[in-house]
């Protein structure tokens, strides 16, 4: 079965792309366009990973992975953070708050395919 | 009151006094014809006196209250 | 006319009720009942200042100068209201160093100087005579008015045998009277109770008086104040009087200098430091006096002036003597007994100054003059004479006597070619000379003993040279040829016109040579040496009396004395009785069981100091006391060591105080200078974040999809072309916000460049709209253009307006909705300004964010329809409107659309031209 993947990003050609990668690996892609969709998503659908930008309208990316780490039903679900903002300060704290990986933009992509693929595989 | 608000008070008083009773000022009220039948200065002279004493009376009165 | 017999009568009984109101108050003080201890008795003893001068000379004066008796009690006036900072001040160091004249005050002041007590003495002596004869002039003139010229018995005038001379007789009674009232026995404070009582009760008497005699006059014999002015005002004559510059020849110059005089006065003169200051029983009680002694010299003031010219208008110019109008009107009338009155009252008066003046000057006469010279000779130094309280009480006796007799001598001498105010005047300019020397040690620590030396000398020979001389010329007792063609024959020596010195009245000019000689000689001579440890400690002493209060007299001298020393020397000068209750109660107040238990301290001497202070005066009690004390006076060195040591202490915590407060202040300034640059630096942070992810945000894109078509040559073509559109959109992005964060840089420092020309704002706007006409129809949206008829011309930079306009345009093609969408666009001219409206029928934005979208990097709106956005534009186009003196705001309901609307400022007359135009 194909694994759920979740992009979450109010950057229109950001999803677009992510979405085309994603595709191209055999993943079944959902898309939310901000923080609040992205929660009610990943709620309903449980994706085994999470594409999530830090910064969205309604919710930030840090408040979704807050709420997604701290729900005992969703520890299923892998968080990769993506955020444009480099600070080291965001990296931290996208990781103490329960992200299972970090990215900056823009990424490489043959570098966020095998991420995401060794994230995936470690179950 | 020595240093206080009433002496500085006083102090300003002697000034506006010294203003008043003197040149040029003074002057002003120094007219030959009749101010309500009486001379103008001798009338201004004292009223003006009787006004400062009542300044000073209000503001060393006040002050010992 | 009244007979001689029933005058004397009536005066001896007035005199006799004022001496048993000075008894009573006497005895009620002995009880510790004291009748004088409030406000009122000692703003009325304060009224001493009204003589007969005031009672006869104020009427003389003005009816030969109008209101120019003012100047005399305006002065007073003034002087009370800074009472409370000079008169408290001089009352704190009287009581606290027992000082009881105006010259022990200058004495102690300046090192406890014989020589200076001395001098001041003297010029106190010879100023007042002048002034005693006139009290002597008014009493007997006033009786011959009385009586009539040639009444027997008495024969006033000169030229008669002194012998028959009535005023004598009134010299000489007088001087048993003040002797009754002020030298009975010796008190070692100087105060005299029941005297002041008695000036209290005469000055009331002497008001009733005058008042009585004015209702007389204006109500009587004239039918009110308006009747009076008005004859006066019908006779030419007298109308001059009315003016002020018609009155005098001094002018305002004269009026200024006899203000300053009196001034002066109410607080130089003996007899009023007698009463204001040695006499004073409650400093509180200097409150009230401050407006009851003016208001009390403004009622004896009010009927001056109609009385005169009442007197001029019934007698006619030059037949009776102004000065006497106050007897003569009543006697004219027939009214006998109001004339009586009248004179009771200028008695009043001059027995009340005679008094005082006389208790006071004598005080000076034994204290600083006579003793002094005693205490110089070895035998008297020696305790020949175990008690001296007989032989103080006889030098004063001696010297009223002395005083009063030479009075009457000046009388006789120059009495009569003077007026009573000219001769008032003159003792008014030597009191004055005390002024340098007494206030500049109130307040200046620097004067010296040479200064104040130097000063009193040099006032006391101008004005002698100036006015005194001239005064007894003028008498005839001088060859005038001096005062016409100067000493020696020297023009520039003439004493009423020294130096050449014309166009003042004789005493403005004496005035201000001597003043001006005095003050001159005062500073400099002070400021040519350092003072010495005797007169630092004493001006330490006098400068800062409130700072030490009143019952810890620093001492600034080591020594000792047994008391056994002691006792005997201060019973010498009070009586032994009276000095062992003295020592006893200071045992007793602290907290010994006698006078044998007192230590031979340095404040047990100062004690005994004090205490012979009041009764020889300080300067002998200086002499006296170290007479028995085994003194080690100390050098300048080492009083300013204990000054210094006060001083420098005290410097010191005022300035660590001071530098911990600056240093507080920098510290202030240093964190807010902080917060300053956190604040500058978060909110560089806070750009270059947002910069970077703006900026990373179409990279990704860019990057993306270059990679996915870089890396996988068979996506299929229709893919390929979106993905390169998307590459190529997110490129110009990426440009605009390269170039809108260069911009907006350049406008924020200053650097952008501003090509202002003239331009016609409808034309800018359709231009701008047909630019963008392309954006609404793609969205299918409306766009109505509201433009005015005329061209509206303004200076400013053409592309920077229409980048403001495209902004503002593509964000409403943005916003409309993309079914029924319009814009609207309008442009006006207001008064001075141009306006325009761009609005649209949007979302509309919440008021929570209408101030956030002029701020950078914050866009409003749903992201859908946010990407082409850079968060730049806004911010860019207020800061354009602005460098153009505009304002850039905007209007908006949630539902219904957002207006923004631009107003830019034109000049008026380009307005006018506009408007003419229309």
């Amino acid at each position: 079965m194909a694994k759920k993947i979740l992009i979450a990003d109010d950057e229109q050609n950001i999803v677009i792309s992510l979405e085309f990668l994603m595709k191209r690996e055999g993943y079944e892609v959902l898309i939310a366009n901000d923080g609040e969709e992205a929660v009610q998503r990943i709620r309903a659908e449980v994706p085994d990973l999470v594409l999530l930008d830090v910064m969205m309208p309604k919710k930030s990316g840090f408040e979704v992975c807050q709420e997604v780490k701290s729900n005992p039903d969703l520890q299923s679900v892998r968080i990769l953070m993506l955020t444009a903002k480099g600070r080291d300060t965001e990296v931290a704290k996208g990781l103490a708050l329960g992200a299972d990986a970090y990215m900056t933009k823009p990424f490489s992509t043959k570098e966020l395919v095998e991420r995401v693929r060794s994230m995936l595989a470690e179950h | 009151m020595r240093t206080g608000l009433a002496g500085q008070r006083l102090v300003a008083a002697f000034f506006v006094g010294a203003l008043l009773f003197n040149y040029p000022v003074l002057s002003l009220f120094d007219r030959s014809e009749p101010f309500i039948g009486m001379p103008m200065l001798w009338v201004c002279l004292f009223v003006l006196w009787a006004m400062m004493i009542g300044v000073v009376a209000w503001i060393v009165e006040r002050g010992a209250r | 006319m009244l007979s001689g017999t029933v005058v004397v009568a009536v005066s001896f009984a007035y005199l006799l009720v004022l001496f048993a109101v000075a008894y009573f108050g006497d005895r009620r003080a002995e009880q510790g009942r004291s009748i004088i201890a409030n406000s009122w008795t000692y703003a009325l003893s304060m009224a001493v200042y009204c003589t007969a001068w005031t009672y006869f000379g104020s009427v003389g004066r003005a009816a030969s100068g109008g209101v120019w008796f003012l100047p005399i009690y305006l002065g007073p006036t003034l002087a009370m209201t800074l009472s409370w900072l000079v008169l408290l001040k001089m009352i704190r160091i009287a009581k606290t160093y027992r000082i009881t004249s105006i010259a022990d005050f200058i004495a102690s002041r300046y090192g406890k100087s014989h020589l200076l007590g001395g001098l001041v003495t003297i010029i106190a002596v010879v100023g007042m005579i002048p002034y005693i004869a006139l009290q002597l002039k008014a009493i007997s003139s006033g009786y011959t008015v009385l009586t009539g010229q040639h009444d027997s018995g008495f024969f006033p005038f000169a030229g008669s045998s002194w012998v028959n001379d009535g005023t004598l007789y009134v010299a000489l009674t007088l001087a048993v009277f003040t002797v009754l009232f002020g030298a009975r026995h010796l008190d070692a404070t100087e105060r005299h109770e029941g005297m002041v009582a008695a000036i209290a009760f005469e000055s009331v008497v002497k008001l009733l008086a005058f008042l009585v005699i004015g209702v007389f006059v204006t109500y009587v014999v004239f039918d009110g104040f308006g009747d009076i002015f008005a004859r006066a005002f019908a006779d030419p004559e007298l109308a001059g009087l009315l003016s002020l510059k018609t009155a005098s020849s001094a002018g305002y110059g004269g009026w200024f200098a006899m203000t300053l005089l009196a001034l002066l006065s109410v607080i130089f003169l003996p007899r009023q430091f007698q009463v204001t200051v040695v006499e004073n029983v409650n400093e509180q009680h200097l409150r009230r006096a401050t407006w009851l002694f003016p208001a009390y010299l403004l009622l004896i003031n009010i009927f001056v002036l109609p009385i005169a010219l009442g007197g001029l208008l019934y007698f006619g110019r030059g037949t009776v003597d102004p000065d006497t109008f106050v007897l003569s009107l009543p006697l004219a009338h027939g009214e006998g007994m109001l004339a009586l009155l009248a004179f009771v009252g200028g008695l009043s008066a001059a027995t009340g100054m005679v008094i005082v003046e006389t208790i006071a000057v004598s005080t000076m006469v034994c204290n600083d003059l006579v003793m002094p010279l005693l205490l110089r000779t070895e035998r008297f130094k020696r305790s020949e004479h175990p008690d001296l309280t007989g032989l103080l009480l006889g030098i004063r006796r001696g010297a009223i006597l002395g005083v009063l007799l030479l009075g009457y001598l000046y009388f006789r001498l120059a009495g009569e070619a003077y007026a009573l105010v000219s001769i008032g005047l003159i003792s008014f300019a030597a009191v004055a000379q005390f002024a340098p020397a007494m206030l500049g040690g109130m307040y200046w620590r620097g004067g010296t003993r040479e200064g104040a030396l130097a000063g009193l000398l040099a006032g006391f020979v101008v004005w002698a040279y100036t006015l005194m001389l001239p005064s007894v010329a003028k008498s005839g007792w001088l060859d005038r040829d001096f005062l016409d063609h100067g000493l020696f024959g020297l023009g520039f020596l003439r004493p009423e016109q020294l130096f050449g010195l014309a166009g003042l009245d004789s005493i403005s000019h004496a005035l201000f040579w001597s003043l001006a000689a005095n003050i001159a000689s005062y500073v400099l001579v002070s400021l040519a040496r350092v003072p010495t440890g005797q007169e630092a400690s004493q001006a330490t002493l006098f400068v800062d009396v409130f700072r030490r209060g009143q019952d810890a007299p620093a001492t600034f001298w080591r020594g000792s004395a047994q008391v056994q020393d002691l006792l005997p020397l201060v019973a010498r000068f009070l009586g032994a009785e009276r000095a062992r209750r003295i020592f006893q109660t200071y045992a007793l107040e602290r907290g010994l069981g006698g006078i044998e238990q007192l230590k031979p301290d340095p404040g047990l001497v100062q004690f005994a100091e004090t205490q012979l202070a009041g009764a020889i005066g300080g300067a002998s009690a200086r002499v006296m006391v170290s007479s028995v004390v085994q003194e080690e006076p100390l050098g300048l060195d080492e009083v300013m060591d204990i000054l210094d040591e006060a001083s420098q202490v005290r410097a010191y915590s005022h300035q660590l105080e001071e530098k911990s407060q600056a240093l507080e202040a920098a510290t202030a300034e240093l964190r807010a200078a902080n917060e300053r640059l956190k604040e500058l630096d978060r909110l560089k942070d806070d750009f270059m974040s947002s910069v970077t992810h703006e900026l990373r945000t179409p990279l990704t894109s860019i990057r993306a999809f270059s990679e996915m078509l870089f890396d996988d040559p068979k996506i299929d073509l229709k893919d390929r072309t979106r993905f390169l559109g998307i590459i190529v959109s997110e490129t110009e992005r990426l440009t605009r916000l390269v170039n809108q964060v260069l911009d907006m840089a350049k406008i924020e420092s200053g650097h952008a460049e501003w090509h202002n020309t003239d331009i016609d704002m409808r034309e800018l706007v359709e231009q701008a709209v047909e630019t963008t006409a392309q954006l609404f129809r793609d969205r299918g949206a409306v766009v109505e253009l509201d433009l005015p008829d005329e061209a509206l011309h303004l200076r400013a930079d053409h592309d920077r307006l229409v980048q403001v306009m495209l902004n503002l345009l593509s964000n409403a093609a943005k916003f409309v909705p993309t079914a029924g969408g319009w814009a609207r666009i309008s442009l006006s001219r207001e008064t001075g300004q141009i306006r325009v409206d761009v609005s649209d029928n949007g979302p509309g934005i919440p008021s929570d964010e209408l101030g956030v979208i002029f701020e950078k990097f914050r866009q409003g709106g749903d992201e859908h329809s946010r990407p082409q956005g850079t968060g730049l534009g806004l911010p860019i186009s207020r800061q354009i409107v602005e460098h153009f003196g505009g304002r850039l705001w905007v209007r908006s309901t949630v539902g219904q659309g957002s207006t923004f609307t631009f107003v830019l400022p034109v000049p008026p007359e380009n307005a006018e031209t506009v408007q003419s135009t229309q």
